[in-house]
């Protein structure tokens, strides 16, 4: 589903990926983990198209197409939804308009009719449901006024709604008490199919435990410097970054 | 009989095309209107047009827009048009008392003055006050600057018509009250009308006031619009501004509230050559609750100038402003906001925020909240901001999927519903913030329906 070949990318002639190389299959959870300025937050945004990274090498392969070619909106509309680490609060501008007009943009895409008012109510309320978000939240301004928690469920229900083919989770777990983690990560996992995959990018093991991943990766300093299985996550958790800072130096 | 005289239109001129139109303008008007004439053109004579030495004027220049070519009519025009086959208004839900006026004439449907079985009148303004002389005698002319603005002087010293609405003691009206001034004329055009609101005690009314160029000639008006929030009234006043790119307009309103009144005031200017609005509003007693609110949409070359002025005279009132402006190509704006908090105004709450959005290098704004307080009690804020479009909030849009240019949109849309949303007229509210998306986009600058080319 997703190949990404030693990929460089840089911001304002800061070199921040320094040849990173992923492969995820549909049906896979993938865990990206690593210190604070590895680079974690930057291949989120790169694979979501955010402009003021420069990719100065290397190739992103989604589906077949080349991802780099394509602009942000016609990536979430190939498939591909980033969950922001701080979602956005957009005044003025209703999470019912917004979803609305995301909504129809992806069934454009499709070749498919807008959706009717009243399918578009019954499928929010049917993903409400799903992130146990509250309603009152959907009749408010795009994350305006919303607590942090609140912010990620939103993140979650909006994957929810959209149902991409590969969602990239950036540390979707910071900042949440355990009842929200739990509900969060629960979310994801009903989304979860055989056709579709999941990126978790996270600090800390805990949001593991509940998001179960096939693989597991390392991001030091640019690069994936270990991958493993589940396991690596809870050795990483134990032994903490030094042990791979360190492992580096020798 | 039509009347008319072309006038090069710098000070002299307008002063001699009063005194040589005189009687005509008094024939063709009311006693009361007639009266306040000789001392308006006097302070006129005196103050001459608003400099930019004036403070209040500062980003605009007056003037210029008087020494135009335009036609003055001192007698309304026969009209041979129904009115109905050339405008119709497209709030279909909104069901209004309607009221039009046509270059500054009231234009009758039936007759000058409606009186309705709870006792509102509505209806000519010059009509009301030959009918009820002692009503329209009390307010008129009693809140407007004559001695400070020019502009206002000239009003009093050329008005002969406009609406009077009164909404007499404890009536609650259910339906809103519109006004609709159409602009019509195959000449150039300078117009100069007055409108006089009257709430009387714990009286309850919303209005709409909709602005209209029904034709491509330009246009220059000059209206002053007083009204009176008596003891305990409620009054809402929606304005919405619509005209096309040779069109100037000075609007100079004057509120008054009473105790424990509440005033809303929110002035839409959806599209225009040039507009000026001056919002005055006076708290006059104690409780009182005054909102002002303004929104405009600007582009090309056109600007927008907004002024308003709460004078907090009286203790525990409260006041809140929010003005926005949202200007492309290469549009100006000036925003000038005063609240006064006088010495006696103890526990005043007044609440002021200006916020701007340039969506390119060449738009430009100016602005300046004013502050004056002298009461040691009260809890003030005012702010402003002049910014762009939220990059972050645009690639999260677009992160969802939505195209570039309708994530902009919708930023746009959203930071011109803050003020929108604040009608409180629903079927107007849900009118005004279809308009502004449609301005936006700019697949529209007229009502839908109306079949004629506004802008």
């Amino acid at each position: 589903m997703l190949k990404v070949k030693d990929l460089h990318a840089s911001i304002n002639g800061k070199e921040i990926l320094k040849g990173i190389n992923l492969e995820v299959k549909a049906g896979e959870i993938h865990a990206i983990m690593g210190p604070n300025g590895s680079g974690k937050s930057t291949l989120s945004a790169v694979l979501a198209g955010k402009e003021i990274f420069e990719v100065t090498h290397g190739e992103i392969e989604f589906n077949g197409k080349n991802l780099l070619e394509l602009s942000p909106e016609e990536r979430s509309r190939e498939g591909i939804f980033l969950s922001f680490q701080y979602p956005i609060e957009i005044p003025g501008v209703s999470m019912v308009n917004f979803m609305k007009t995301a909504l129809n943009e992806h069934r454009k895409h499709k070749g498919l009719d807008p959706v009717t008012a009243s399918d578009f109510l019954k499928l929010m309320r049917e993903r409400k449901e799903l992130v146990e978000i509250d309603s009152a939240l959907t009749n408010r301004a795009v994350n305006e006024g919303f607590s942090g928690g609140e912010k990620k469920k939103n993140e979650i229900f909006q994957m929810a709604m959209l149902e991409p083919k590969l969602a990239i989770l950036d540390e979707t777990d910071s900042g949440l008490d355990i009842d929200a983690l739990r509900i969060v990560a629960n979310g994801v996992n009903k989304l979860k199919r055989s056709d579709n995959a999941t990126i978790v990018i996270t600090h800390y093991q805990r949001l593991l435990d509940y998001i179960v991943p096939d693989f597991v990766h390392i991001l030091y300093n640019g690069q994936i410097v270990k991958t493993g299985g589940k396991e690596l996550a809870l050795e990483l958790e134990e032994k903490g970054y030094d042990w791979i800072k360190n492992g580096e130096q020798n | 009989m039509n009347q008319k005289s072309t006038a090069i239109s710098s000070k002299e001129s307008l002063i001699s095309l009063y005194l040589d139109n005189l009687d005509l303008i008094k024939e063709n008007s009311a006693e009361t209107l007639n009266s306040a004439r000789q001392s308006a053109i006097e302070n006129f004579k005196l103050l001459g047009f608003p400099s930019a030495k004036n403070e209040k004027y500062k980003y605009i220049k007056v003037e210029p827009f008087f020494q135009k070519e335009f036609e003055k009519y001192f007698t309304p025009r026969c009209i041979s048009f129904k009115i109905d086959d050339i405008f119709r208004c497209d709030i279909p839900s909104l069901d209004t008392h309607l009221a039009l006026v046509l270059n500054g004439f009231f234009l009758p449907n039936k007759s000058m003055l409606v009186e309705l079985d709870n006792g509102v009148i509505m209806g000519s303004l010059a009509e009301a006050s030959k009918k009820y002389p002692n009503v329209v005698g009390k307010y008129y002319n009693s809140l407007a600057s004559n001695e400070e603005d020019g502009l206002v002087a000239l009003n009093t010293a050329f008005s002969q018509d406009g609406v009077f609405i009164y909404i007499p003691k404890g009536v609650v009206l259910e339906r809103p009250i519109q006004i609709i001034n159409l602009l019509m004329s195959d000449e150039n055009q300078m117009v100069q009308y007055r409108n006089l609101i009257v709430a009387d005690e714990n009286a309850q009314a919303s209005i709409a006031i909709c602005d209209h160029t029904l034709s491509p000639s330009e246009f220059l008006t000059n209206v002053v619009t007083e009204v009176f929030t008596n003891k305990g009234a409620n009054l809402d006043v929606v304005s919405m501004q619509n005209q096309h790119n040779e069109s100037t307009q000075f609007s100079h309103v004057f509120a008054k509230q009473e105790r424990d009144s509440v005033l809303s005031t929110n002035t839409v200017s959806l599209h225009g050559g040039v507009i000026r609005n001056n919002v005055h509003v006076l708290l006059n007693d104690e409780g009182c609750e005054n909102h002002t609110y303004g929104l405009a949409l600007v582009d090309r070359n056109q600007h927008i100038d907004m002024y308003s002025f709460i004078d907090h005279a009286k203790p525990n009132c409260t006041s809140n402003e929010l003005y926005k402006a949202l200007l492309d190509d290469q549009a100006t704006g000036a925003f000038n906001g005063r609240i006064l908090v006088r010495r006696d105004a103890q526990k005043t709450q007044a609440f002021q925020s200006n916020n701007n959005l340039l969506l390119t290098a060449d738009a430009k704004m100016y602005t300046k909240p004013q502050l004056e307080i002298y009461a040691d009690d009260v809890k003030c804020s005012h702010g402003a901001t002049v910014g762009q479009l939220d990059m972050e909030a645009k690639f999260y849009m677009q992160a969802r999927g939505i195209g570039e240019r309708e994530a902009k949109l919708l930023l746009m849309f959203g930071f011109a519903h803050d003020v929108v949303k604040t009608i409180k007229i629903e079927p107007l509210r849900e009118r005004i913030d279809d308009l502004v998306n449609r301005r936006l986009r700019g697949e529209l600058s007229r009502c839908h329906n109306c079949p004629m080319h506004c802008c």
